[in-house]
């Protein structure tokens, strides 16, 4: 049962990867939809970015000086400026932890 | 103009820094599945056939907690919906492939891979071998994320849930917008789907990542339209 569960939802997984790819041919999209399809990551991403920091594991808002939202402020910042993907993970983890094990 | 490897190689490095969240949270996906009770091979298998963290952990989680499987496989489905828009995004840039290598490519279609690939064929738009960029950045994501669930799966509950390895997504795609903060279009994008996500995330199946990014895109019709 949970085997056969795994197999449709992984076949339905890569129809979602595929379809757009391999069966919808781009030129029924017109140009106004393709201008708007350079806006998909800036659309699609913060809907991970804002539940990640500001709802906790039970489904519940955080406060407002929980510490993530202190490690996704100095991940901002360290990226923006920095430009580095890396210092922009690690500065956001290490700020987080060093609120919840220090301080 | 590059070569095949180069652009494989150019794939791989451009996904390497995120594997600073990747590992983590492979590692807390396997964790999870063998703390909530199910099998080593199942949870594992997961990686393979549905390779998508969030939702293999959403899935594990629903059975776990006695939901239908019907409800449990809707859910995968909505949750991975949003590579219907990387796909749509993609297709522009594959569109010379056969089908055959289309249907394969797509396979390693993942969020972290579409950004990255998505931001170098913005770049480099008439090189002949584009796919390849995709292969290297696809396919390391794919081998690293087998990898960290198999050691979150042999780790088990040795993995400490409150250092909170889960932190590391949001910031990784952090790390992939945060430039974009430089254009006001963009923000307004940004704001409207992340807001977007926190008022609709109690709705049914997960569906806030896909209901905010649609909303978001909307906004962004607008502000082209006004842009003109």
């Amino acid at each position: 049962m949970t085997w056969s569960s795994i197999i449709i939802a992984g076949i339905i997984t890569y129809f979602t990867r595929m379809t757009m790819v391999a069966l919808v041919d781009r030129d029924l999209l017109g140009e106004k939809i393709k201008a708007v399809l350079a806006y998909v990551p800036s659309a699609v991403f913060p809907a991970i970015i804002f539940p990640g920091v500001f709802i906790n594991d039970y489904g519940t808002f955080i406060e407002m000086n929980d510490p993530k939202i202190f490690g996704a402020i100095v991940a901002i910042l360290v990226g923006y400026f920095s430009r580095n993907v890396i210092a922009t993970i690690l500065s956001g983890l290490f700020s987080y932890w060093i609120i919840i094990f220090l301080l | 103009m590059f070569t095949k490897k180069q652009l494989l190689t150019k794939g791989l490095l451009s996904v390497a820094p995120h594997m600073f969240s990747v590992i983590p949270f492979g590692i807390v996906c396997g964790a999870i599945g063998i703390e909530l009770g199910f099998s080593p091979i199942l949870v594992y298998a997961m990686s393979i056939i549905i390779f998508g963290g969030a939702s293999q952990i959403v899935f594990l989680q629903l059975l776990s907690g006695g939901a239908s499987a019907l409800i449990a496989i809707t859910s995968v489905g909505v949750i991975n919906s949003r590579h219907l828009l990387y796909g749509a995004v993609l297709s522009e840039y594959l569109e010379k492939l056969s089908f055959a290598k289309k249907l394969l490519i797509s396979y390693l279609v993942v969020d972290q891979g579409f950004a990255e690939s998505n931001k170098f064929f913005q770049k480099n738009r008439n090189e002949p071998y584009l796919h390849y960029h995709l292969l290297g950045s696809g396919g390391t994501l794919w081998i690293f994320w087998q990898l960290s669930t198999l050691s979150g799966i042999i780790l088990g509950s040795f993995v400490p849930e409150e250092i909170g390895l889960k932190f590391a997504v949001p910031l990784t795609f952090i790390a992939i917008v945060v430039q974009d903060l430089k254009k006001l279009d963009h923000v307004i994008v940004m704001i409207t789907c992340g807001l977007s996500s926190l008022l609709f995330f109690d709705a049914p199946f997960k569906s806030y990542i896909i209901i905010s990014p649609i909303i978001a895109l909307f906004v962004a019709a607008l502000v082209l339209r006004l842009k003109k």
